[in-house]
């Protein structure tokens, strides 16, 4: 994968961890793009069990451009019954923000990582440490789902600052003018939310998400990624038809629950590959 | 006793992005943005409309039984040395004031053609206020409940199936009203194209913490008026309500903010946002919170389901942190002893939310509160919900 870490990303590169550079998530995304790949971002919750940075390694070897790792909030109100049993699991282990953050600096991935998180565990870090501890870990990008647009603004200085890109989020219900101020303060790539709902599996690709895709493709360059209600190959195939690439989190996640470990995940994020590359 | 003049924005209008200093404003995933707007949109030109105001008044007054009276309590004040008036929403229609900003809502959902209402619900007032105006106005009714509030409020689920509504017990969490608010965000977040979210107090994103004072501010406005008939002309020296998510206590204070009546919220001593809390962000709002290290929200503990909520309207955090409103506590067994008292003095059976205000005069009677005060307290709800769960206690 490092054919697509550019040589800029590079001088970005924290001393710390052995990641892919810091602020390295759109400058990957766009150059496997422009080669022709789909994009393929899983999800996994961190600290979900003793052995979950295997897991994440696992997921990294096995074709994903890029990862996101969850930081598991007590009330987490854009999320399904699957994403909040790992999340009640993860903080009955004991995960906290800081642990996830710091164990992932050891990961050592070649793939951009960013993390998944609430606004309240940034707002009680402090917006400055957290970033800086994103970026102490390697960690590229932050996706905060309950920080839209017109509350951004102090998280995003912050993170611009410290060289960490935030993923911004666009809804089926989002006008038109705001997709386009979205797209622009989007870091990263744009998260295009599928279906109105909240995460988890879907039996069908709702039609809303490839819409969602077009609409996104017609007002940005950036990379588009459609997540929420992607559960399967045949789903992650069909909405690449419109979008750049897709984010795959309650799926992955389940087979986590079930038992699954890193050779799980790592199948099952073939099957996701496969099916795009198809 | 101190007096504090305020400012003439204090209980006015929040800034443009929804905050009362630096608490509010919207904190809520990218799909509900358009629908918040939407709202604050129908509420503005709903609020300065006079036909929305003239059937709300209508309501209010034809359904809810408004004006509800306030009543001077005799024996209790010989009690307790201080001149006790309390505003009984308990005599409001469903037995508690969560009907008065229901109605108001209804009444905006069928303004933007929504069909559904869902809500949150703890001690079960405001699901059955939603559930009654639901069936008012013909419109589908989901009420989300914690599963231990399920239990303990059981006759609330029991009308609220009668009044047609669907209540769906919630599981996650805490298993009370902050985990309620969690599924019924995302069933909005699911619905929001057909269905409008009836929350139940002052909090949540914007418009909801302001749009709900002003619809409760008619406990105030009343209020004020009928203490200054009973006072020949003077304002109580206090004026008191139990804040859970603070509704009642901001209609409440709204209609005293400008006058030199000490203001006392009175919080769950186990969920004692102000009190305990720090500022947070959840629920689409910035506020106290009641939040561990990292920022993960911890669970409130109170005898009362309607309190057991480990926020509080931004509203509230802003005017503790601007001096005009004070915050303090009662405890379980001081609540129940309370709710005996009024029972006993009075033949008034309070909830348990309202008797921890009353607990609150009971303790600082002579004290905090001196001798001879004028104190008005709103009686938020009546205790009949409460009664299987008060026999076993005290039983
Ligand atoms: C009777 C009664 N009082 C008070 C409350 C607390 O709500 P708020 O603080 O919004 O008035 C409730 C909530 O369920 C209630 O039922």
């Amino acid at each position: 994968m490092s054919r697509v870490l550019s040589d800029a990303a590079d001088e970005t590169s924290p001393s710390g961890g052995g990641n892919a550079p810091v602020g390295s998530l759109e400058a990957t995304l766009r150059a496997a793009r422009d080669e022709g790949r789909k994009l393929l971002v899983p999800y996994v919750t961190g600290a979900l069990t003793p052995h979950w940075c295997d897991v994440v390694r696992a997921v990294a070897a096995a074709g994903a451009d890029g990862l996101e790792v969850g930081i598991p909030f007590s009330d987490p109100i854009m999320d399904g019954p699957t994403i909040q049993e790992a999340s009640a699991r993860a903080l009955a282990r004991g995960a906290t923000p800081a642990g996830i953050v710091s164990e992932l600096s050891g990961v050592d991935v070649e793939i951009p990582l960013a993390v998944m998180t609430y606004y309240n565990l940034v707002f009680r870090s402090g917006h400055r440490r957290f970033a800086r501890r994103l970026v102490e870990s390697g960690v590229a990008a932050a996706i905060v789902p309950d920080l839209p647009l017109d509350e951004v603004g102090e998280w995003a200085r912050a993170a611009d600052d410290a060289g960490v890109e935030t993923v911004m989020l666009a809804a089926p219900t989002t006008a038109d003018d705001q997709l386009e101020a979205i797209c622009r303060r989007a870091r990263g790539f744009v998260y295009g939310v599928g279906l109105l709902g909240v995460t988890g599996e879907r039996d069908e690709l709702a039609t809303s998400a490839r819409r969602m895709a077009r609409r996104l493709k017609a007002v940005t360059d950036k990379p588009v990624l459609i997540g929420v209600g992607v559960s399967t190959p045949d789903q992650a195939r069909d909405v690449c038809e419109d979008a750049d690439g897709v984010v795959v989190g309650s799926a992955l996640v389940r087979r986590l629950l079930e038992g699954g470990g890193p050779d799980e995940a790592a199948a099952f994020v073939g099957e996701l590959r496969a099916g795009i590359d198809a | 006793m101190e007096v504090r003049s305020s400012s003439p924005t204090t209980m006015g209008e929040p800034s443009p992005s929804g905050r009362f200093g630096s608490f509010g404003g919207r904190f809520v995933p990218e799909s509900l943005v358009g629908a918040c707007k939407e709202l604050e949109a129908a509420f503005r030109s709903a609020w300065a409309d006079d036909a929305f105001q003239s059937e709300y008044a209508t309501l209010l007054r034809e359904y809810a039984g408004r004006p509800t009276p306030v009543t001077e309590c005799r024996r209790l004040s010989d009690r307790l040395g201080v001149r006790v008036l309390l505003k009984r929403e308990d005599l409001a229609h469903t037995g508690s004031h969560k009907i008065n900003n229901v109605v108001g809502q209804a009444l905006l959902a069928r303004t933007m053609g929504k069909r559904r209402l869902v809500a949150e619900t703890g001690a079960g007032q405001h699901g059955v206020a939603t559930a009654t105006a639901a069936a008012l106005f013909g419109l589908e009714c989901v009420v989300y409940m914690g599963a231990v509030d399920v239990q303990r409020q059981a006759l609330n689920v029991f009308r609220m199936n009668l009044l047609g509504a669907e209540v769906r017990p919630v599981d996650s969490g805490s298993r009370t009203l902050k985990d309620a608010i969690n599924e019924a965000m995302r069933d909005w977040v699911a619905s929001v194209e057909t269905t409008h979210y009836c929350l139940g107090s002052v909090m949540g994103p914007h418009p909801y913490p302001w749009m709900v004072r002003e619809l409760q501010r008619v406990i105030g406005d009343e209020a004020r008026r009928q203490c200054r008939e009973v006072l020949g002309g003077d304002d109580p020296d206090f004026v008191l309500a139990c804040v859970g998510g603070g509704s009642n206590a901001a209609g409440t204070f709204a209609g005293f903010v400008d006058t030199r009546a000490a203001l006392i919220g009175v919080e769950a001593a186990g969920g004692a946002a102000i009190g305990h809390g720090v500022p947070g962000v959840v629920h689409g709002m910035r506020s106290h919170l009641l939040q561990d290290e990292y920022g993960q929200v911890l669970e409130a503990h109170s005898i009362s389901a309607g309190l057991d909520y480990p926020g509080v309207g931004p509203e509230h955090a802003y005017l503790a942190e601007v001096g005009r409103a004070r915050y303090v506590e009662a405890g379980d067994d001081e609540v129940l002893d309370a709710l005996r008292l009024l029972s006993e003095t009075e033949g008034i059976i309070p909830a348990l939310e309202p008797a921890h205000a009353v607990a609150y005069v009971a303790r600082a009677a002579g004290d905090e509160i001196p001798t001879g005060s004028t104190v008005l307290v709103t009686l938020s709800g009546r205790g009949d919900k409460d009664a299987a769960e008060v026999m076993e206690l005290l039983g």
